[in-house]
């Protein structure tokens, strides 16, 4: 079979006028989030007013990348085809340390690595179409 | 002008090879209608939900136009799986505004011939968020599997709890003559079944089915003309708290704790006032979870009562008492109106060898997307 059969195709990021600076700060390795400068609420995904307060345009920063596990399963059961070669896999909820949520793979070792509470740090894997997608792995400390 | 349930009926369920979509539809409308003795005519409100299998963005009209009606209201409803309970509050309000007489409610899919089991995965997949979740392969079972981890996490919700459910439930599927999983599911065999999303497993996931269901909401007087077996609307609510996984403000605790409490209010009932409960139950943990928010257990304890038969029906708090999603049927918006269907007939007294002896009120719970959308109604024996 083809590797350009669309239906192994991942599906990639649909970017957004409200994402794109988003996306390109992924393509060089940057994490980013929105912080309120008028009341210091944090949100992503990003758009243009704070979800709290509803003062416009928060201002960009960018992350540590560091992180916690909030979540996580095991995904057996892929969603369509292009998952189905990477099951067993790890799908997580990860709180960032400024206080952002993001869902990820976790990365760089065995799926029964993870753990609720497992420290993480970003990583950046390459898209298929250019650009790159945020991912963890384990932090070693 | 008081709101009243005056009729209800569904198709059969399960895999209708050459079913169509808008042919259940009329199918589960005829027999509604004939329930509560209306002609077709009499129908001056359609709400619809909306179909995988055949997609339109104006469903209700698709349905109008198909089954030869020319309503003065009429409008299709998205909300998940909390769709059929939002329609019964919609068409309540419809009715207590004075805008319509008789509100038929009507959903259907035919998802298992129509689109397979695999295909309604894919096309379910997609409600994920198209730049922070799908990319990462979320799947719903996936996305349940993070409630039910944090649910194991915090609140020492087990294996053996969630297979408790799976268990109840098909025994009361096992008495109901159409549910589409009637075969004897042991613990062990829902414990050791295929892992689809750690950790929920193959019987912890709802069906994927054909079918659906109708329901005609009233004006009291209305109805009184053609029906003695109207079922009362005594309370209901809603609560909306995000769409996406990683939007969850919680994922312990739900807005259904805030529907649910809107419903109560206005029945002036409580939890232990409920007789039978028809819960959403597209997971197990949807269903555990469901019961601890809304206040039918402590925080903690509906497991452990679940193993000691709570939700039998002769347990403190007989629920899906035809199966559920996970063993009666699941097809689309048409399951969570199941769910309505088996209330309107535990209070008539007519579920047979189901029968919960004595229901006089009835809770019915829908929620849609990850435990998103919220609608609970309390119904009452007439
Ligand atoms: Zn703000």
């Amino acid at each position: 079979m083809s590797t350009t059969d669309p239906s192994l195709m991942k599906p990639a990021p649909l970017v957004t006028a409200d994402t794109r600076a988003f996306w390109d700060a992924c393509a060089e390795g940057a994490l980013t989030f929105q912080r309120c400068a008028a009341c210091g609420h944090v949100q992503f995904p990003p758009r243009p007013f704070c979800t709290e307060c509803r003062a416009a345009g928060p201002g960009t920063e960018r992350s540590a990348g560091l992180g916690t596990i909030h979540s996580f399963t095991i995904v057996h059961r892929a969603p369509t085809a292009a998952f189905k070669a990477d099951t067993p896999y790890v799908l997580a909820l990860v709180d960032f340390d400024e206080g952002f949520r993001l869902m990820v793979n976790l990365r760089g070792g065995p799926p029964s690595d993870a753990r609720i509470g497992l420290r993480v740090r970003v990583l950046f894997e390459p898209l298929a179409g250019g650009g790159a997608l945020p991912q963890v792995r384990p932090l070693v400390e | 002008m008081t709101p009243v349930i005056s009729g209800a009926a569904d198709t059969a369920v399960g895999r209708l090879d050459g079913s169509g979509c808008m042919a259940l539809h009329a199918e589960a409308a005829s027999a509604a209608l004939a329930d509560a003795g209306l002609r077709a005519d009499e129908v001056d409100g359609v709400l619809c939900a909306y179909s995988l299998a055949e997609p339109h963005l104006m469903l209700s009209s698709v349905f109008n136009e198909y089954f030869g009606i020319a309503p003065s209201y009429s409008a299709a409803v998205q909300a998940g799986g909390a769709t059929a309970c939002a329609l019964v509050m919609q068409a309540a309000a419809l009715v207590r505004a004075g805008i319509c007489r008789n509100v038929l409610a009507v959903c259907a899919d035919n998802r298992l011939t129509g689109l397979g089991r695999s295909g309604a995965v894919a096309a379910l997949a997609e409600v994920g968020h198209p730049q922070f979740e799908r990319p990462y392969g979320m799947s719903i079972p996936a996305a349940y599997a993070l409630v039910a981890r944090r649910c194991m996490h915090e609140r020492g919700v087990t294996a053996e709890h969630l297979a408790a459910i799976s268990v109840t439930q098909r025994g009361h599927a096992r008495r109901h003559p159409k549910a589409q999983a009637r075969d004897p599911l042991t613990m062990e065999q829902a414990l050791s079944a295929r892992m689809i999303a750690d950790p929920l497993r193959l019987f912890d996931c709802c069906l994927v089915s054909d079918g659906g269901a109708a329901l005609v909401i009233s004006a009291a007087d209305a109805a009184a003309d053609h029906t003695d077996r109207t079922v009362s609307i005594l309370g209901y609510g809603q609560m909306n708290t995000h769409e996406h996984a990683f939007a969850m403000p919680s994922l312990t605790d739900f807005g259904c704790r805030q529907s649910a409490a809107q419903a109560f209010a206005m029945a002036g009932l409580t939890p232990a006032d409920i007789d039978v409960a028809e819960i959403y139950d597209s997971f197990t943990i949807t269903l555990l979870a469901e019961l601890e928010s809304i206040g039918f257990f402590p925080k903690g304890e509906a497991g452990p009562a679940i193993l000691d038969g709570a939700l039998e029906l002769d347990g403190v708090l007989p629920c899906n008492t035809h199966g559920g999603l996970l063993s009666y049927g699941h097809s689309g918006a048409a399951g969570g109106m199941f769910h309505i269907v088996e209330a309107v007939r535990q209070l008539r007294g007519e579920a047979e060898a189901r029968q919960v002896a004595g229901a006089e009120t009835a809770f019915v719970h829908g929620d849609g997307g990850i435990l998103s959308a919220h609608c609970s109604l309390i119904l009452g024996r007439a």
